[in-house]
């Protein structure tokens, strides 16, 4: 069971998507676990033969309990060295996934297949938005009938069962944000730093770019903020990685947690990956797909263990100045405030200008005031030249 | 109570006989034709009694030939008289299939609305009697095809008694077909019954968990196939259609979007039949309203047997209903 974050001690293996003979490779996604921030994606981190499954669906398991085995390509099926002298066993490993066994061959028929169910009965399992495979059919040849749906307790149940759980996940969730953020404030040394950063060169940059293209393609600054950020962090290592064991340990890559707040409440900061290795683009749509499944409830353990960084941007709601609390073990956090209008003094003359705030907070462990100041400094530069970004 | 509106008991026989002496009382210009209608009473008993009530130029016997007599009938429609021609069975009204459809229903097309065919025919329909092949089948579903005419199937005393003089103020050909094994079937009727309409289906039985859908000769084992059924704890509703052409289809699709599951039971072959066309306005109309397939129960796809064991055999029969049913309903053995 991965750690999918920095104080989950659990999680709850809701269904696997391999089976033993299965091959798969490096991020591939083999399972969902349910965590106190909703169902995530479980990607495995080396390619080989899935050998033994061990945990079932349902199962709670402790962070580093072993779920499943594989076997690397050529490693043999029983871990025993192979004798030089017997030919060793070893399955051929370029060979396709074994044939599933006889008795194997009707449940995976009855799990693709669409359920039988009566147009009726079909009908209104959409209106109310129950998943006919949840449903057991008792009419001829078991067929799910009108009955079946209505009268089974599953709609009102479920949904009762759903809500509750969806109780219990936010408690779950308000629990451990509590738990890190206590932690953090109890070890992390924070020190905080603002500076307002001149947008207007970004904003009017970003207005022209935007012209050119559809809406639904278009750049939004928080796009530009995020990879100004990265950008910077190229030249401040000791702002991107994470205290451990009393040491600063740098981060992979440049993997920027994004905070998003959840609208059942709670908040979640998954990662997008080397941000500072994609454009403005590919940005724009990670963004986009991260906060999507953010909400609902689809992240991958990836994104939730190697955030490097937080950018948090509470803009939106109109604040102009923002202090966070780094989420540990990481060491920094960027917090953007409102895009505003405010009088700028620049050569001696007062004009309108577009600002933002940008506040650090930084582990006063793993960097100083002076060379934060510096890491804002360098954001802000970034931000003048936004066609460089 | 008046004597009017007192109940009095009746025959299906005897109200088609006082539908026809109410017609003959009320418009001189109605008058009654067929095979054996007069000096004989009527194969079917019937006309017994008319030609001595209204002497032979009302009720008039024709020779053995239906092409001619129900010709002669559109020509007297055409000239403006209120024809009630009787073919014995339906049968033999195939040899009058080309005036039926080639004129009775086609000329007020032809001749751009200028003629119109204010006819009514009568003929028995249907098996159960031991008549054999050549008497006993069903093919009031076929004329339900043709564009132009109406098909009536009157299956209670009202219908038999009301449908007639309706008939009659149609102006367009309306074809009437009366089950032969309904003749003597007795009840009470109001003393004052009279004509009814025919546009619309009748819920014969109201229910909720599966629509028995009929007509005619099969009404009555459908009703005694939906008390067996109440016993079984399956509540059914049973419509007669009363009507073929043109098929209350709304009637259909409300009961059906109530129970969620049909039955159509007829007397006709399977293939190609009213039952099919029924099944599809279902499926057309309710498709997703069904919580089941639509069944039938249909006559056996061969000449109806002389044999009463097999004719039995033939014919949807109260069983045959009852297991359509449960099967619908989702129930076994």
């Amino acid at each position: 069971m991965p750690s999918l974050g920095a104080d989950m001690e659990a999680g709850t293996l809701v269904e696997w998507r391999i089976r033993p003979g299965d091959g798969v490779k490096r991020g591939d996604i083999v399972a969902l676990v349910e965590t106190e921030k909703g169902v995530i994606e479980v990607e495995i981190f080396a390619s080989g033969i899935v050998d033994s499954i061990l945990a079932s669906p349902g199962e709670k398991v402790p962070v580093g309990t072993v779920l499943a085995t594989i076997r690397v390509e050529g490693e043999p099926a029983e871990a025993a060295a192979p004798s030089e002298k017997k030919p060793p066993e070893v399955p051929k490993p370029a060979a396709p996934a074994p044939e599933a066994p006889a008795w194997i061959a009707p449940i995976r028929e009855a799990r693709t297949a669409r359920p039988l169910a009566s147009p009726v009965a079909r009908r209104r399992a959409e209106e109310s938005g129950l998943d006919l495979s949840s449903v057991t059919g008792t009419g001829e040849g078991g067929i799910i009938t009108l009955a079946d749906v209505e009268g089974a307790p599953s709609r009102i149940e479920e949904k009762a069962k759903r809500s509750l759980a969806t109780a219990d996940q936010l408690t779950a969730m308000r629990r451990a944000i509590a738990a890190a953020m206590t932690r953090s404030k109890r070890e992390i040394p924070h020190y905080y730093l603002a500076t307002p950063i001149g947008m207007s060169r970004a904003v009017a940059w970003l207005r022209e770019v935007n012209l050119g293209r559809p809406v639904t393609n278009r750049l939004l600054y928080s796009v530009l903020i995020l990879r100004a950020v990265a950008l910077a962090l190229r030249d401040f290592p000791e702002m991107n990685g994470f205290w451990l064991d009393g040491a600063f340990k740098p981060g992979s890559g440049i993997h920027v947690g994004i905070a998003i707040s959840l609208r059942q409440g709670g908040l979640v900061a998954p990662a997008i990956h080397d941000v500072d290795k994609k454009d403005l683009e590919e940005l724009m749509r990670s963004i986009l797909d991260l906060v999507n499944r953010a909400r609902t409830g689809m992240l991958r353990s990836s994104e939730l263990s190697d955030a490097t960084i937080t950018v948090s941007n509470l803009g939106e709601q109109g604040v102009e100045t923002i202090f966070g609390i780094i989420y540990p073990p990481q060491v920094a956090l960027v917090a953007f405030g409102a895009l505003t209008e405010q009088p700028w003094a620049e050569n001696g003359m007062v004009g309108a200008r577009s600002v933002i705030m940008a506040g650090l907070s930084a582990d006063h462990r793993a960097s100083d005031g002076h060379r934060g100041g510096r890491f804002l400094s360098a954001i802000d530069r970034l931000l003048q030249e936004p066609e460089k970004l | 109570m008046s004597a009017k509106s007192a109940k009095m008991r009746t025959t299906y026989r005897e109200a088609i006989r006082a539908a026809i002496r109410e017609a003959l009382l009320r418009d001189e210009r109605v008058f009654l034709m067929g095979e054996d209608v007069g000096r004989y009473g009527g194969c079917f008993a019937v006309s017994k009694g008319l030609l001595a009530e209204f002497g032979s130029e009302r009720i008039r016997d024709t020779p053995l030939s239906e092409s001619a007599f129900v010709g002669a009938g559109i020509g007297a429609a055409l000239g403006g008289m209120r024809p009630i021609v009787e073919i014995m069975t339906v049968n033999f009204s195939l040899l009058a299939l080309d005036q039926i459809l080639n004129n009775a229903a086609t000329i007020l097309h032809m001749s751009g609305g200028l003629f119109n065919i204010p006819l009514v025919i009568r003929m028995t329909t249907g098996g159960g009697r031991q008549l054999g092949a050549q008497h006993s089948h069903s093919l009031e579903g076929w004329y339900a095809h043709i564009p132009g005419i109406k098909v009536l199937t009157p299956a209670t005393l009202e219908d038999a008694r009301g449908m007639l003089w309706t008939a009659l103020e149609d102006p367009d050909p309306v074809l009437i077909f009366e089950h032969g094994s309904l003749y003597n079937m007795e009840g009470e009727i109001g003393g004052d019954a009279g004509a009814v309409e025919i546009s619309q289906a009748a819920l014969r039985r109201p229910g909720s968990g599966v629509s028995l859908i009929t007509y005619g000769g099969t009404l009555g084992k459908t009703l005694q196939a939906a008390e067996v059924l109440e016993a079984d704890g399956i509540s059914a509703e049973v419509i007669d259609l009363r009507t073929l052409r043109p098929l209350d289809t709304r009637t259909i699709i409300d009961s059906v979007t109530k129970t969620h599951r049909a039955v159509i039971i007829d007397e006709g072959w399977r293939s190609g039949s009213i039952s099919a066309e029924i099944t599809a306005r279902i499926v057309e109309n309710a498709f997703y309203e069904l919580d089941a397939p639509v069944a039938r129960v249909c006559s056996a796809e061969v000449p109806m047997p002389y044999a009463k064991h097999l004719e039995e055999a033939a014919l949807p029969q109260v069983t045959a209903i009852v297991a359509a049913a449960r099967q619908v309903m989702g129930r076994h053995g």
